[in-house]
């Protein structure tokens, strides 16, 4: 007649299926590339320079890092309005960013690339957009990490969705750092 | 115990297990939330099991179809018409409802009966179980994995009835065949529901593997290193690591296939006349579909063996009374098969006009597996030499798992030479290779997983006189089925044709063929039976009267009989030692929950 003893753990799981799952996009990439690569290494390739709005839009994820990055430590010091703020203002640059790389697929459709044109274009439009829709994911995550912070019935001060919500954008950050690169090299 | 416990407030799990006292009182669980949205791993485990055994009866049957035309090519079977309707005109199946069949028994049974049948059902009974945990890492997320699997497997369903028929390609959908709708009559809307439904599986292998692998290296119990760990975990991490990394390269293969079929881009197409006119499409290249899809396919084979393989061990080790011979070594070669088959994949692709210099070293790689597998082989015949051993179901399965692995090993050995294989790839000996060291290993490893572990999940024993029944007809029939087609494939006869009658040189083979058609029906009936035992043991089967009937060292048996939600009442047990103290100090076996005496050395 006892009860239960509590799970033991060392890390919070949910962290622990973060670093498991970002791992498992980054293959995706690497999937998407590796297949750029082979096929660039075949006749008929045509190179060209990514639309310039895409240095925008990188400013702008950068930017919205940051603000997230402000945001855990404000949540940590329990300064719950300014914490709003932030995240709000991370999810319209998460917003922002994904206008960003839309109007990128106009210009290139509009100087004669478009998706189903040459393959070396349609890669841009499907490898940036998988990524953008990993983005949105994340804009999706601090919507309802917004809508929570204003529950009033059930109030929580664990830092963990904030901490996995952050580590999470870094990582799409990152990871349009190395689709930019990766693209304006491998042209 | 708890205080160093609480790192971080608790999770989820806890919600239905820590307030209850006793199990007498379970606290009430309504049926939607026991049965159906359960967040308990031994529940999902048992929903992954009930759903592959019917996609398994399922996919099965569609074997026994394509085997009536392979062995009767001449005659007519008019009950096929009365199931198949249309497809079976005059009861003979069109090559079109053929080539459907054979397509969607692979998918089925490769991905939706070994890959979540097998790792879903065992990663989730064992993993918690064996490592000490209350539940996996997020109940919510493994319940999430196996609604992705079912509607995968809704989805996949549905394309079986609709006008013109599922995707039927092949199981590696290869374009340009599935890139356009207009190559084949399975070529249309059957291929976009076979790549949803694909991509909700994928959805669902990495939940599912997130969720292993946080749970066995973040929640074992108190004492639990990682070399204390029983090998099926071990080879349920390897299993999940080769998933969570190999899935999403499949899903990115998918995903450009999809832009090819729908958004008009050329990603695999080249060059394409279809009825005597040219496409537009331009510059791409059906090669790079092979590279993305064997890139995974590869580890996917060995994403269905390793569980099996682990699972093997157990029962080998318990079975005999005897320690498993060579952990460490076990625990290696699994890492140095899990590395080298993400290394290897072009060996499927011999014959594609890969550059015979890079041949050259996936030829060297493939053949490198061999060491690994046979360190894994031996380690296993080592096990039982001179052991005690009491022949089960599952400890028989397990033998034949042996058997069966060996003798497909080696025609691998054959394939991974590049010069042999331009012989026979894409003929009948690919076919014998992976159907039996593939197929019929990993659904062995299966049934002794279900044979051993039953009384665990349903709290009563399977029939073992249907078990042996079941055995011996299973192991050889599938000898006698797939034996003879390495001669036929020897011979050149190649794999994935409807109908040879016209073809002399393989005449030869056609008493053979009917001989082997035969066999597959028998086969087939015998599996019907185990089902039976399965389902009726469920309800009437022989009750377990004990906690730990097979006399086993590992923690799943020191749970109760029908154990609830969060796995003990009370504390998790500690671990001391590892999990095969067998035969030991005049011992028949030490659990490893048992403290290491004063006298006594640690293993
Ligand atoms: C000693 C180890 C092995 C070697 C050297 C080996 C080698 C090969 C080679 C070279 C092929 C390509 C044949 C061709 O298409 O021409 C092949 C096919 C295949 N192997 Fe293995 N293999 C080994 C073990 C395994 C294992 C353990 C499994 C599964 C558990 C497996 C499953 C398969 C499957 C499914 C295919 C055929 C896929 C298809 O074309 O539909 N093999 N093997
Ligand atoms: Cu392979």
């Amino acid at each position: 007649m006892h009860t239960m003893s509590i799970q033991r753990k060392k890390i919070h799981p949910h962290k622990y299926s973060l670093w498991i799952a970002m791992g498992s996009i980054t293959m995706m990439f690497i999937g998407f590339t590796s297949a750029y690569v082979v096929k660039r290494s075949q006749a008929n390739w045509l190179a060209f320079e990514l639309p310039h709005i895409f240095w925008l839009s990188t400013a702008v994820i950068l930017l919205s890092s940051l603000t997230i990055h402000l945001a855990l430590k404000q949540f940590r010091e329990r300064n719950m309005q300014r914490y709003k703020q932030l995240i709000t203002l991370t999810a319209v640059l998460g917003v922002a960013f994904a206008a960003c790389q839309w109007i990128g697929f106009s210009q290139l459709k509009n100087s004669g690339l478009p998706l189903s044109g040459p393959v070396s274009a349609s890669f841009i439009y499907v490898i940036v957009g998988v990524h953008m829709l990993h983005v949105l994911g994340g804009v999706v995550a601090l919507l309802i990490m917004f809508a929570r912070a204003y529950r009033t019935r059930i109030r929580t001060y664990s830092p963990v969705p904030i901490e996995v919500a952050a580590t999470y954008w870094h990582f799409v950050d990152v990871l349009w750092i190395y689709l930019l690169i990766f693209l304006s090299i491998a042209r | 115990m708890s205080n160093e416990a609480t790192l971080h407030s608790q999770q989820e799990v806890m919600h239905g297990a820590h307030d209850h006292h006793d199990h007498e009182h379970h606290h009430e669980d309504n049926f939607i939330s026991k049965y159906v949205f359960s967040l308990d791993h031994k529940m999902i485990a048992k929903q992954f099991l009930i759903t592959g055994i019917i996609w398994a009866i399922i996919g099965a049957f569609f074997s026994v179809v394509f085997r009536l035309q392979l062995g009767f090519p001449d005659a007519t079977f008019p009950w096929l018409e009365s199931i198949l309707g249309h497809w079976a005109k005059g009861g003979r199946i069109t090559p079109e409802a053929y080539y459907a069949l054979v397509t969607m028994h692979g998918t089925i049974l490769v991905f939706f009966v070994l890959t979540a049948g097998l790792s879903g059902t065992f990663s989730n009974l064992l993993i918690p179980l064996q490592v000490g945990a209350r539940d996996m890492a997020s109940p919510f997320m493994n319940c999430l994995s196996y609604w992705f699997f079912f509607l995968a497997s809704l989805v996949m369903m549905a394309s079986l009835f609709v006008q013109t028929g599922p995707a039927s390609g092949g199981w590696t959908m290869y374009p340009p065949l599935s890139a356009l709708g207009d190559a084949s009559i399975g070529s249309k809307i059957g291929v976009d529901l076979w790549l949803i439904s694909m991509a909700l599986f994928v959805v669902s292998q990495l939940l599912g593997g997130l969720n292993y692998i946080s749970t066995l290296l973040n929640m074992r119990t108190k004492g639990m290193s990682m070399t204390k760990m029983p090998l099926t975990i071990w080879s349920f991490f390897f299993t999940a690591v080769l998933g969570v990394l190999s899935f999403p390269v499949l899903l990115s293969g998918f995903i450009l296939l999809l832009m090819d079929r729908h958004a008009g881009t050329s990603f695999y197409l080249s060059d394409i006349f279809i009825a005597g006119k040219a496409l537009a499409n331009e510059g791409g290249s059906a090669i790079l579909y092979q590279h993305l899809f064997w890139f995974l396919g590869h580890p996917e084979v060995y994403i269905i063996i390793l569980p099996a393989m682990g699972m093997v061990s157990e029962v080998l080790a318990v079975s005999s009374r005897k320690p498993i011979f060579g952990y460490l070594a076990m625990i290696g070669s699994l890492f140095a098969i899990c590395i080298l088959a993400f290394l290897v994949w072009a060996h499927h692709m011999f014959v594609t006009g890969l550059n015979p210099f890079l041949g050259a070293f996936f030829v060297l790689l493939t053949l490198l597996i061999a060491v690994p597998s046979a360190i894994k082989v031996f380690n296993w015949l080592t096990t039982i030499w001179k052991g005690n051993i009491r022949f089960t179901p599952a400890s028989l399965f397990s033998i034949g798992f042996v058997s069966t692995f060996i003798s497909g090993g080696l025609t691998g050995i054959w394939l991974g030479n590049s010069s042999i294989d331009i012989h026979l790839h894409d003929t009948y000996f690919v076919i014998a290779h992976f159907h039996i060291v593939m197929g019929v290993s990993a659904f062995f490893g299966m049934f002794a997983g279900i044979y051993h572990w039953f009384p665990k999940m349903y709290g009563r024993f399977m029939n073992n006189t249907i078990g042996y029944i079941h055995f011996w007809v299973t192991l050889v029939g599938a000898y006698l089925i797939f034996w003879p087609m390495h001669y036929e494939g020897m011979a050149g006869m190649p794999r994935r044709y409807f109908d040879y009658s016209s073809w002399t040189s393989f005449n030869q083979f056609g008493g053979l063929n009917q001989f082997i058609s035969i066999v597959v029906i028998l086969v087939f009936a015998t599996q019907l039976l185990f089902v039976f035992n399965f389902f009726y043991s469920i309800f009437k089967g022989r009750k377990l009267t004990e906690q730990n009937p097979w006399k086993a060292t590992s923690l799943e048996w020191t749970t109760p009989i029908n154990p609830g939600h969060g796995n003990w009442p009370g504390e998790i047990p500690e671990v001391h030692r590892w999990a095969y103290d067998y035969s030991k100090d005049g011992r028949d076996f030490i659990p490893q929950t048992e403290p290491i005496g004063p006298n006594e050395s640690a293993h």
